[in-house]
């Protein structure tokens, strides 16, 4: 795997004049160059947009809740409400710099189409999901012997919006196989601190609480 | 015997009417031969005048300029006694001090449109050639003409750059043709509850309300006026199926049910033993005191013809290609005379074209009206939006 090979040194997650945004909110953001223009698919009530935008990125917003659209535009963010599975193919090739997908792709029906889309309307991609493979979720299964529940992930298997869980290293064989290139990954663990870069890899899997990764476009015939 | 009523005859005479059209109690913008109007029939139409009304004032910059469309039957009269009715401004919640568009920040313009009968030109003013009421000799005119007709007003008014074009049903149609034909003179565009283009049913339902003023012999082929006249009934009628269609099941329930007007028991007639058709009547008969019946054939038609797509080879979204103006567009869960599909096909177009755009849809069970009801919702949306734009524009 070359996800090792990617070392780009982490900035201080927690800044002190950030302190109210989340962690992985903060890592995405410091993925995202300045000026650029971003999509967020899935933004929620659009915390990291409004992240974004203090720091002078021009960023858009789906979320499939009513409320959430509403409490967005009603912030004066420039959100729509669609679905990623179904209002992606929506936008043409290329519109954005970023398209950001944050805590959303394992609600998806289709992951890998959905990716696929992410990375035809924008020229990267930064992909965050909860790692179902972290110790906490072996142990649930493993030891209790049911479906894992964590404080992020607090639904119960007959209510959850969550179809397609994966583990780190699901994901990152998803990205080889279609051709997509990882110009960066980084493990949080359950605190939203980001694990040391040269860790084993197993042990990404094991100990990160959600992974983050920021893809481009593989370039083809070369 | 079985009690039969209908639409009342309007305490507003012709004259009246007829004197609103020519001399409107408005500030009023008159353009003479030098300037014609091209309208899209191929007729220029010279002279001609726009009635508008203004609230707030314009900046320095002049870059605060809201351009407030009003839908079919409104008016200029946004946010003041209307002259005819006495009654409150159509959108008094939404103008005025520390509301959405507030007149503290913005100036708001309101132009009667092309066609319509409070004093700009249309159907009921006077033909300068005859000097008889224009009636049906009145040439056909489209949402793009009354959109022309706008543009001329606000270069009449030295402004360059409208900092928001708003409007709900039909003005969101002229919001949204608006951006489309002069994206460079529109900064944010603000469209509720309306289309790119009027679906087979709206086109149904506005056929309805045609053969219903024709239908009534007091018409008289368009020249009531001259007859001393006014198709009331027919126009009334017009009214009562048109109000139905903006309002919801729901809401019709909620507010009237089976419920009985002033009785407990059927009269065994056609009166009006339900308070849905005393409710109706009311609407109808109020409407033809202040509405001239030509003018509501013009105006029908103008949004029939109405599809933006068609201009540009069917596909919408090459009408916003690489468009820089921000756009809101909000809908309601009940309107099913422009229903959040509508809304959101637009909003598909523009995502097409990059555009900056924002898409709430409000829940409410008050259909196609909840636009100029009191939607607490709706108004914070539009207010955010204005202040997120203002933002931009350098406006604080």
């Amino acid at each position: 795997m070359s996800m090792q090979q990617q070392t780009l040194p982490l900035p201080g997650v927690v800044a002190p004049d950030t302190g109210h945004y989340r962690g992985d909110h903060l890592l995405v953001a410091e993925m995202v160059e300045r000026g650029s223009k971003v999509l967020d698919v899935g933004c929620g009530e659009g915390d990291l947009l409004q992240l974004l935008e203090t720091r002078g990125i021009d960023g858009r917003g789906i979320e499939l809740s009513r409320e959430g659209v509403n409490r967005c535009v009603a912030k004066g963010l420039a959100v729509v409400q669609g679905d990623a599975d179904t209002d992606l193919i929506n936008y043409p090739d290329d519109a954005f710099d970023y398209v950001i997908l944050s805590q959303t792709l394992q609600a998806t029906r289709q992951p890998r189409v959905v990716l696929e889309n992410l990375l035809r309307i924008g020229r990267r991609a930064i992909v965050s999901f909860p790692n179902f493979g972290f110790w906490k979720m072996r142990i649930q299964l493993l030891v209790g012997g049911h479906m894992p529940r964590t404080e992020n992930l607090p639904a119960t298997w007959y209510d959850t919006p969550n179809i397609h869980f994966c583990t780190i290293k699901d994901f990152v064989q998803l990205c080889d196989e279609i051709n997509v290139k990882m110009e960066r990954a980084v493990a949080l663990d359950m605190y939203g601190r980001p694990l040391r870069v040269n860790l084993p890899w197993w042990f990404w899997n094991m100990f990160g609480e959600q992974g983050v990764f920021l893809l481009s476009r593989a370039e083809k015939g070369k | 015997m079985v009690n039969l009523q209908s639409i009342p005859s309007p305490p507003v005479h012709g004259e009246e009417r007829a004197h609103e059209a020519d001399r409107p109690t408005s500030l009023l913008a008159a353009f003479g031969a030098d300037q014609p109007l091209k309208l899209d029939c191929g007729i220029d139409l010279s002279p001609f005048q726009i009635a508008y009304q203004t609230y707030g004032e314009l900046n320095a910059d002049r870059s605060n300029a809201i351009l407030v469309c009003h839908a079919l039957t409104g008016d200029q009269h946004v946010a003041n006694v209307h002259p005819m009715t006495g009654k409150s401004g159509w959108w008094e919640t939404m103008v005025g001090p520390g509301r959405p568009l507030d007149t503290d920040k913005y100036f708001i313009i309101c132009s009667n449109v092309i066609g319509g009968c409070m004093g700009s030109t249309g159907p009921a003013s006077t033909n300068p050639a005859t000097g008889k009421v224009w009636g049906l000799d009145f040439p056909i005119i489209t949402l793009p003409d009354m959109v022309r007709a706008q543009t001329m007003l606000i270069d009449r008014l030295g402004i360059d750059t409208l900092f928001c074009v708003v409007g709900g049903s039909m003005g969101g149609m002229q919001a949204l043709q608006w951006t489309a034909a002069y994206p460079k003179r529109v900064f944010s565009t603000l469209a509720i509850a309306c289309s790119t283009r009027h679906s087979a049913q709206n086109i149904a339902f506005h056929e309805l309300g045609r053969q219903a003023v024709m239908a009534d012999p007091e018409w008289h082929h368009g020249r009531y006026f001259e007859q001393g006249t006014h198709p009331h009934r027919g126009l009334g009628v017009a009214r009562m199926a048109a109000h139905i269609t903006y309002l919801s099941d729901a809401a019709l329930h909620r507010k009237f049910g089976r419920r009985m007007q002033d009785r407990d028991l059927p009269t065994f007639s056609f009166d009006a033993d339900f308070q849905v058709e005393s409710y109706l009547r009311y609407q109808g008969s109020s409407f033809v005191e202040r509405f001239d019946a030509n003018s509501y054939l013009y105006l029908t038609r103008s949004m029939d013809y109405f599809d933006i797509a068609a201009d540009h080879d069917g596909v919408l979204a090459q009408a916003f290609r690489g468009i820089q103006t921000r756009f809101c567009v909000v809908s309601f869960t009940s309107d099913w005379l422009f229903p959040t599909a509508e809304s959101r096909a637009l909003v598909h177009a523009l995502n097409a074209s990059s555009a900056r755009v924002s898409f709430a849809e409000i829940e409410t069970d008050r259909g196609h009206d909840a636009f100029l009801l009191d939607v607490p919702e709706f108004f914070d949306i539009a207010r955010a939006f204005l202040q997120s734009a203002g933002k931009a524009r350098g406006l604080t």
